[in-house]
């Protein structure tokens, strides 16, 4: 417990801080701008839904934040290295559900004896004890999204990225993992920056909605979510505010087809 | 009601639908019952060898093949298996050939793998070595057999030899394609997970490639006892011990049509046994554990 004592007195005031970051790739007819001048705050226990059309840049914007690849311009700084979940779960299908939140934990550096204790412990967060021994092809999409949940979890960052983990899987079961999500947030204090192009999910899991804009992605507007939680994805205030939200979105999406 | 939900009631509801869910989409597997197995896939083949051996039989009943120094009758064959058995011979001769397969294969193992690691990960290396080296797949390693000798002489050295440049290259090519088809995916996942480098080669790579592998060693090992043949039947020296090779070979000169065939059964069933008892179930266990064996 003494490594949580040291994160809590260390205080950061922010999770990740995006300050000006810029994203070009090179393409056969020159450079072409995916991300133009984003700056953007993760507040410590926050939880914010980054929304977009396709092509707005969001998955690049996510691959930046966890260090996978470098802005052109502009810095990104976070409180240590986050963690990352995929739209595909990602699990190593050579392992078993536990042995691939024990990798997590070893190439963080727990040691062997308390690897074992710490994986039962997560799959239980994720309410899927006696899951240790399943072999990743025995287990349903819903399991292995929270199996990757729960390795997510292993590397004990304060910062968890999401790309539209939830994407690929039936309404029923992305409605409990959603429930799922918000009780883990809200007992382990994390951090999330959590990517969808699902207006409905970004409104019912978020304290705040950033959307992006288009070719090139900006920052397009933001939304404060006050509605408490538990909410569930058909109440009408999620409703209400995925309304509007849409309305705006499609303005952003119709200025492509003018020119 | 949903506005009523406290996350105490909410939690055990939200809970009990996911347990329901877990369980409806739980596959569950089972082992084919031993009687099943038995008549899908033991007696299949037992039935095709029971028509060759009549075919065979027939052939020579009917006098259409009316000359035992060109085909000889099963009996004779199984004559020739039960003087060597008797003999205490035929143990000798499949050991002097199966040592020497497995040794040579162990040893291009042990070359094979990191060359192929090296040509998997080092684009000067690949760009040097990686054409030649799948290239020198297509060439049959009894082409290798007359330089062997001659740099070599005629002794164990050379058939080792003989053995390496026939299977280092199926080993190599198998690892080198097996990291190749390794997803990016399982690649981004290891790095933010922190396995980069040689940690992400060991907990990542490797075992993502461990099925092209286990294909290149299979292959490499039926290279290995072909080349291996080859090697005996024309390094054949009293003193360098008789292998299935050199049974051949000595059935040739004495024209014992009958002996010819036992080796040549010999080669046949110690190659498919060697495949059968180690390499398949091999190769099953890794894509079973993966789900990538697909039960008909």
């Amino acid at each position: 417990m003494a490594t949580t004592l040291a994160k809590a007195a260390r205080s950061v005031e922010y999770a990740a801080r995006l300050e000006h970051v810029s994203k070009s790739f090179a393409t056969p007819g020159g450079s072409q701008l995916v991300l133009d001048d984003i700056s953007l705050d993760v507040a410590p226990g926050e939880f914010v839904t980054l929304l977009g059309a396709s092509g707005c840049g969001k998955s690049t914007l996510l691959s930046l934040v966890a260090g996978l690849d470098e802005p052109s311009t502009g810095t990104i700084r976070t409180d240590g290295r986050p963690a990352l979940m995929f739209q595909e779960h990602a699990l190593f299908p050579w392992l078993t559900a536990g042995k691939n939140i024990e990798l997590a934990l070893r190439l963080r550096g727990v040691p062997r004896p308390e690897r074992r204790g710490r994986a039962e412990e997560l799959l239980e967060l994720v309410r899927l004890q006696g899951a240790y021994g399943k072999r990743v092809h025995e287990l349903s999409g819903g399991m292995r999204q929270r199996v990757a949940m729960a390795r997510a979890l292993a590397q004990e960052s304060q910062l968890l990225l999401m790309d539209e983990p939830f994407a690929a899987l039936d309404a029923i079961t992305r409605d409990v993992l959603h429930d799922e999500l918000t009780r883990i947030w809200s007992e382990t204090g994390l951090s999330v920056l959590f990517v969808t192009h699902n207006v409905r999910e970004a409104v019912r899991l978020a304290q705040r909605v950033v959307l992006l804009s288009s070719r090139p992605g900006r920052v397009a507007r933001e939304w404060e979510v006050g509605i408490p939680q538990p909410r569930r994805i058909e109440d009408a205030p999620v409703a209400e505010l995925s309304l509007e939200i849409t309305e705006v979105l499609r303005g952003e999406i119709r200025r492509h087809g003018k020119h | 009601m949903a506005s009523t939900d406290t996350t105490t009631t909410g939690a055990p509801a939200a809970g009990s639908v996911e347990a329901g869910l877990d369980a409806l989409e739980t596959t569950r597997s089972s082992r084919t019952p031993w009687r099943r197995t038995l008549v899908d896939k033991v007696l299949p083949p037992l039935a095709a060898i029971a028509v060759v051996l009549l075919v065979w039989q027939g052939l020579i009943t009917l006098r259409i093949v009316d000359d035992p120094t060109r085909l000889p009758t099963p009996g004779a064959v199984w004559g020739a298996f039960r003087h060597d058995w008797l003999q205490g011979r035929l143990l000798g001769y499949i050991w002097t050939s199966v040592s020497r397969g497995l040794l040579g294969f162990c040893l291009a193992l042990v070359i094979g793998t990191p060359l192929g690691l090296l040509v998997a990960r080092v684009k000067f290396v690949r760009a040097a070595i990686g054409p030649i080296l799948s290239g020198l797949q297509s060439l049959p390693s009894v082409a290798w057999v007359p330089p062997a000798v001659i740099w070599l002489g005629l002794d164990d050295s050379m058939m080792y030899t003989v053995i390496l440049l026939g299977a280092v290259p199926s080993i190599a090519n198998g690892l080198v394609s097996g990291v190749d088809q390794v997803p990016p995916l399982f690649l981004r996942a290891g790095r933010t997970l922190g396995a980069t480098g040689v940690k992400g080669t060991w907990h990542i790579t490797l075992p993502a490639a461990l099925p092209g592998y286990v294909a290149g060693m299979k292959q490499g090992w039926a290279f290995s006892w072909r080349s291996l043949m080859a090697a005996e039947i024309i390094a054949n020296f009293p003193d360098l011990g008789t292998g299935l090779g050199q049974l051949l070979e000595n059935a040739r000169t004495a024209s014992d049509m009958a002996m010819v065939f036992e080796a040549i059964l010999l080669i046949l069933f110690v190659g498919i046994a060697i495949d059968l008892l180690i390499f398949s179930p091999l190769e099953r266990w890794v894509l079973r554990s993966r789900g990538l064996l697909v039960r008909g």
